[in-house]
């Protein structure tokens, strides 16, 4: 896989590089999909191939919607499943037989990664740029799953994509903006029809 | 025969008992504190033309008009709201959680009052949240992030062996241990709830239940804090689980503020006796407050 954010680096330096692989460690380290790893803190740290750091998952949030970078100061970061950082709201040493720790927040290990619905819901409503408010009846199309076409010229890319509701703009969810249309990210379980 | 009927020496009004039992159960939604205000939730509810009415010893919890589907609002699509039981948002308030602390919900799934601890803890703390069933899990997990709880960590364990060692190994503030239960207080809303009733289920799942309370008691610390709650009025799931517990641990049921009308526990059941501080726990029956069923004890753990 190939991505321009984390080509260059993310070979293990050997003395971690057991411990991660599990399996020997002659190997490098590679991801587990079954199992909770904390995000190393830097690019520096990096021991896994591939795997997200703290840093660029901060500055993702704040360079995408502008959220201010001590909004997740509270929060530890962990990779389970490819790409799928889980944010969580507090510390455990070694999450082993954990299912769950706090909520999937953001898919990387892809070229432009991607923030969960619930995460955007969650953390959305502080964003200060590519956010778009939709008019009403725009805004249930997007919640119906269906693609609409708002005044937008701004980034193209993933989006807030919010309303006006009870007196504040309120995230609904993760749209991509390409080609002139919002194409809406709603997961399936979370539409609904008007 | 109907089963409830053998309650009718307990409650103050056999008929009013009854006849609740056999009226449907209007939907309510409690406010999600973590997305929302009740003021802002009865804006959106205003705004899209939502009848409601607040239930009065509560302001975060509204009873729904009876054409509501509470699912397809926008506060339930923003996570600002979950619909709950009235009755059932009792025990996390008794639980009365501090941000910051180890609190364990035992029988979370799936995961109504999980997700009223975590924002009575403020989001911050850590919450476990365990069931062993791995479906209603995956409903935890869904209504846990729609609500955007993140100082959950979810478990699949048997909660009667509960182990502390995935979770930092240090022993709870609080447990919260809402049991599986024969449900019968739940009859309103399932009329079916009492078809596979039977003495003999309700004294099988009376030992799953004092197993489950009793496995929370050891990993609570001395001082902190245990809330068993169940939806059913059989004394054996109940007062006799309790009774139990005092008998085995060191431990003491202690009272709690409770806004609902409601009656004591009960201390005599069918040649049984049991410790008379089970009185301390809170019976709520449906004609009371036109709510469902509910048991809701809250013990001490010997410092
Ligand atoms: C009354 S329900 C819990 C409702 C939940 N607390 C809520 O408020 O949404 C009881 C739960 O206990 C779970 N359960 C049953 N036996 C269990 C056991 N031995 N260990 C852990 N969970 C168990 C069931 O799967 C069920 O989800």
């Amino acid at each position: 896989m190939t991505d321009d954010r984390l080509d260059g680096d993310g070979q293990g330096r050997d003395g971690t590089a057991a411990r991660d692989a599990g399996d020997g460690g002659t190997d490098a380290p590679t991801n587990d999909g079954q199992r909770f790893d904390r995000l190393p803190g830097t690019a520096d740290d990096r021991v896994v191939a591939g795997r997200a750091t703290r840093r660029e998952v901060v500055d993702w949030w704040v360079d995408r919607f502008g959220l201010e970078a001590a909004t997740f100061d509270s929060h530890t970061f962990w990779e389970k499943g490819a790409g799928k950082v889980w944010a969580f709201a507090g510390d455990v040493d070694s999450p082993a037989g954990v299912e769950g720790l706090g909520m999937t927040f953001l898919r990387t290990r892809q070229k432009h990664w991607k923030p969960t619905t619930n995460a955007v819901q969650r953390f959305g409503r502080a964003a200060t740029r590519n956010v778009v408010v939709l008019e009403e009846a725009d805004a249930t199309a997007f919640l119906a799953g269906e693609t609409t076409e708002p005044a937008w010229d701004g980034d193209w890319g993933y989006l807030v994509a919010a309303h006006d509701v009870a007196g504040g703009v309120e995230p609904i969810g993760v749209g991509l903006y390409v080609h002139d249309e919002l194409r809406s990210r709603m997961p399936k379980g979370r539409r609904r029809e008007p | 025969m109907d089963p409830l009927a053998r309650y009718d020496p307990l409650v103050d009004d056999p008929a009013a008992f009854h006849a609740a039992c056999d009226r449907p159960l209007p939907s309510v939604v409690r406010v999600n504190g973590l997305e929302a205000t009740p003021d802002r939730v009865r804006r959106a509810f205003d705004e899209a033309g939502v009848g409601y009415e607040p239930v009065g010893w509560h302001d975060g919890l509204f009873r729904l008009a009876d054409d509501v589907s509470p699912g397809n609002t926008w506060p339930f699509v923003h996570g600002w709201v979950y619909g709950q039981e009235e009755v059932s948002a009792v025990p996390a308030l008794a639980l009365d959680p501090e941000p910051g602390e180890r609190v364990f919900d035992s029988c979370a799934a799936p995961g109504s009052k999980t997700t009223q601890v975590a924002a009575l803890m403020d989001d911050r703390g850590l919450l476990v949240a365990n069931d062993n069933d791995l479906g209603r899990l995956s409903a935890l997990r869904a209504n846990v992030e729609r609500c955007g709880v993140t100082n959950v960590a979810v478990t699949r364990r048997d909660a009667r062996n509960f182990s502390l060692s995935p979770v930092g190994g240090e022993r709870f503030d609080r447990a919260l241990v809402d049991v599986p239960c024969s449900c019968e207080g739940t009859i309103r809303k399932n009329p079916d709830a009492l078809e596979a009733w039977s003495l003999d289920h309700v004294e099988g799942i009376a030992g799953v239940q004092t197993a489950i309370l009793g496995r929370a008691l050891e990993v609570t610390r001395a001082g902190g804090t245990v809330v068993y709650a169940t939806c059913t009025f059989a004394p054996e799931e109940n007062e006799a689980v309790l009774h139990h517990a005092l008998e085995e641990n060191d431990c003491d049921v202690v009272d709690f503020e409770l806004a609902l009308e409601h009656a004591p526990g009960v201390t005599e059941w069918r040649g049984e006796s049991y410790d008379d501080a089970v009185r301390r726990a809170k019976r709520v029956y449906p004609h009371h407050n036109d709510t469902g069923g509910f048991f809701c004890a809250k013990v001490e753990v010997g410092a």
